[in-house]
C-alpha cells in the first residue's frame, strides 16, 4: 500500500491490530481479552520462570523428537509410493485419509497406547506432521523428470545411488515444501497432544493459566507458540528459497 | 526391385569396414502399436551414422534399445560381439533435453559418469577440465545449468559422454532444442571433434541438412512401423573449411534425394 506517497511496511498491519487489541483491553468488555500491554508484560515475567522454562525444553525436545521421526519415515515411504505404483495403491487411501482427517480424535487412542507422558506428545507430533511430507515427497517424486532417471541409469547407476544422487535431489523443494508444513502442523500435534495429556510441558501451563483465569499469561504463552511456529516455517521457507531455481530448470 | 538394389548396398557397406554394434532382427511393440520391425542393421567402427526419419518413424526408440534403456520385443543388439541387456560403460548417451543435474555444477555433471563409476574426485575432475575445454567451456565450470543459454548445456552434455571415455556415442536429436546458430557452430564443432577423437557415433535426427552434413552414412526409417527404407553414404570430403560443405554439389545433391525418398511419408 502506498497512500499519499508514502509506502506503508508490511508490519504495520499487525500494529493496527496491536493497538485495537489494546483498546477492546482497555474498554473492559470482556474479562477474557486483558489489554496488549497487560499480556506483553505478563509475557517478560512468565520467560523468567522456571516453570516455563522447564514447560519450554520438554515441549521442544518432544516436538524435536516426533518432527524427526516424521521426516524419517514421511520421506521414504512418499519416495517408494512415488516409485512403486504397488505401494502407492495399497497406501495412497490411507494416506490421504489421514493427512485429511480430524487427528485429534485420535489422541486419547494414543494415551491408551503410549500412557500420559512425553512419549503420547510425541507419537501426536509424528501422526500430526507424517501425512502431508509422504504426500509432498510423492508428489515430488513423480515429479522427477524421466531423462534425469535415464540419465543416470546410462551412466550405470546402482538403485541406492538413483535414490541418493538424483531423486532426493531433485524432489528437495516439493520434499521441503512437505516438511515446512508437517512443522507447522507438528505444533498442532504438540499442543493437542499436551492439553489432552494436561500434564506436561504447555499443556500444564495452558491449563493452569485458564482454570485461574490468567488471561493476560494465558494469552502470552498463546503468542509465544504462535512466534515459535511462524519463526520456523520463515526458517525452511529460505532454504526453499535457495533451492526455487530448480523449478526454472525444469521446465 | 529397389529393394534388391538396397540390400546389394547394404551387404557392401557390411564387408567393408567392421561393425561394432550389430543390430539383428529388432521389434518393439507398445501394446497394438508397433514402433519396429525387424530392424537389422551394422554400425561400423569410427563412423558416425544417423538415424533419420519423420516423427513417429521410432528413431529414438531404436537408440534407446541400442542404448539398454528399452528392452526390445525381439532380436538383439550386440556391441562389440557382446549381447546387449541393460546400460554399459562403453556406451554414452546425449539427451535431447540434456538432462543436466540442476543442483549441480557443470563440472560435477560432467564429472558425473565418472562419479557413479567410483572414480576419485581429484581424477574425475581432472579429467572432466579437460573434456570442458574440449566443448569450449572453460571457464564455466562452477557454474550451474541454469545459468547457461541451450548450446551450452549440450556441450555440458556431449562432454559428460565424452569424459566416461565409451567407445560408442548415442546421440539422442542433441541439437533440437538448441537454437539455429548456436546449432549450425555446434555442427562444425562436431566434425572438429570427431577428427580428434576415434569414436563411433550414432546420431539420431530428423534433419536432412544436418544428417548429410555431419554423416559418414545415413539410415533412412520409415514411419508406423518404423522399418529400414534406405542406407546412404553421402561421399562428401569435410576436411576443408566446414562451410564449403553447405555449398558441395554432392551434399545439395543427396539432400535432395533424401526429400524425394521422405516426401511420401509427410501428409
Amino acid at each position: 500500500m502506498t497512500p499519499f506517497g508514502y509506502r506503508i511496511p508490511m508490519m504495520a498491519s499487525l500494529l493496527v491490530w496491536c493497538v485495537a487489541w489494546e483498546i477492546v483491553g482497555r474498554l473492559d468488555l470482556v474479562f477474557l481479552l486483558p489489554p496488549f500491554s497487560d499480556v506483553l508484560a505478563a509475557a517478560v515475567q512468565l520467560v523468567q520462570t522456571s516453570s516455563w522454562q522447564d514447560a519450554t525444553v520438554t515441549t521442544l525436545r518432544a516436538f524435536a523428537t516426533g518432527m524427526a521421526l516424521a521426516i524419517m519415515c514421511g520421506v521414504p515411504l512418499g519416495a517408494l509410493m512415488g516409485r512403486v505404483k504397488i505401494a502407492d495403491d495399497l497406501l495412497g487411501m490411507w494416506v490421504n485419509i489421514f493427512s485429511s482427517a480430524p487427528l485429534s480424535a485420535l489422541v486419547p487412542v494414543l494415551m491408551i497406547l503410549f500412557g500420559f507422558g512425553e512419549r503420547t506428545i510425541i507419537a501426536a507430533v509424528f501422526l500430526f506432521a507424517v501425512w502431508i511430507i509422504v504426500l509432498d515427497t510423492r508428489a515430488g517424486v513423480r515429479h522427477v523428470s524421466p531423462s534425469l532417471i535415464e540419465m543416470a541409469r546410462s551412466y550405470g547407476a546402482t538403485k541406492p545411488a538413483l535414490y541418493a544422487k538424483i531423486i532426493l535431489w531433485a524432489a528437495l523443494p516439493e520434499i521441503l515444501a512437505g516438511i515446512r508444513l508437517g512443522l507447522i502442523r507438528g505444533v498442532k500435534g504438540v499442543v493437542i497432544g499436551q492439553l489432552l495429556v494436561a500434564i506436561v510441558g504447555y499443556g500444564a501451563l495452558f491449563e493452569t493459566f485458564s482454570r485461574n483465569f490468567r488471561m493476560a499469561e494465558f494469552w502470552a504463552l498463546t503468542i509465544i507458540l504462535f512466534a515459535f511456529a511462524m519463526l520456523i516455517a520463515e526458517l525452511i521457507e529460505r532454504i526453499e528459497g535457495k533451492v526455487e531455481y530448480y523449478a526454472g530448470a525444469r521446465q | 526391385m529397389a529393394v534388391t538394389a538396397l540390400r546389394e548396398k547394404q551387404s557392401a557397406v557390411h564387408t567393408s569396414v567392421e561393425a561394432i554394434v550389430e543390430v539383428k532382427g529388432i521389434c518393439k511393440s507398445y501394446g497394438n502399436v508397433e514402433a519396429l520391425r525387424d530392424i537389422d542393421l551394422d554400425f561400423p567402427r569410427g563412423k558416425l551414422t544417423s538415424l533419420l526419419g519423420p516423427s513417429g518413424c521410432g528413431k529414438t526408440t531404436l537408440l534407446k534399445i541400442i542404448a539398454g534403456l528399452i528392452g526390445a520385443s525381439a532380436g538383439s543388439v550386440t556391441v562389440d560381439g557382446k549381447h546387449v541387456s541393460g546400460p554399459g560403460p562403453e556406451r554414452a548417451f546425449v539427451f535431447q533435453d540434456f538432462a543436466l543435474m540442476p543442483w549441480a555444477t557443470v563440472l560435477r555433471n560432467v564429472a558425473f559418469g565418472l562419479e557413479l563409476r567410483g572414480t576419485g574426485k581429484t581424477e574425475r575432475e581432472e579429467t572432466a577440465r579437460r573434456y570442458i575445454a574440449q566443448v569450449g567451456l572453460s571457464g564455466f565450470e562452477d557454474k550451474y545449468p541454469h545459468e547457461l543459454s541451450g548450446g551450452m548445456r549440450q556441450r555440458v552434455g556431449l562432454a559428460r559422454a565424452l569424459s566416461v571415455d565409451a567407445e560408442v556415442l548415442l546421440l539422442d536429436e542433441p541439437f533440437s532444442a538448441v537454437d539455429e546458430q548456436n546449432r549450425r557452430k555446434f555442427q562444425e564443432d562436431l566434425i572438429r571433434l570427431r577428427s580428434k577423437q576415434n569414436k563411433t557415433f550414432i546420431f539420431v535426427t530428423h534433419s536432412i541438412e544436418e544428417a548429410v552434413y555431419i554423416s559418414d552414412r545415413i539410415v533412412l526409417l520409415s514411419p508406423r512401423p518404423g522399418r529400414v527404407s534406405q542406407v546412404i553414404e553421402p561421399d562428401i570430403n569435410r576436411s576443408g573449411d566446414p562451410d564449403r560443405i553447405h555449398r558441395d554439389q554432392h551434399y545439395l545433391d543427396t539432400v535432395e534425394e533424401i526429400w524425394q525418398g521422405l516426401k511420401q511419408y509427410v501428409e
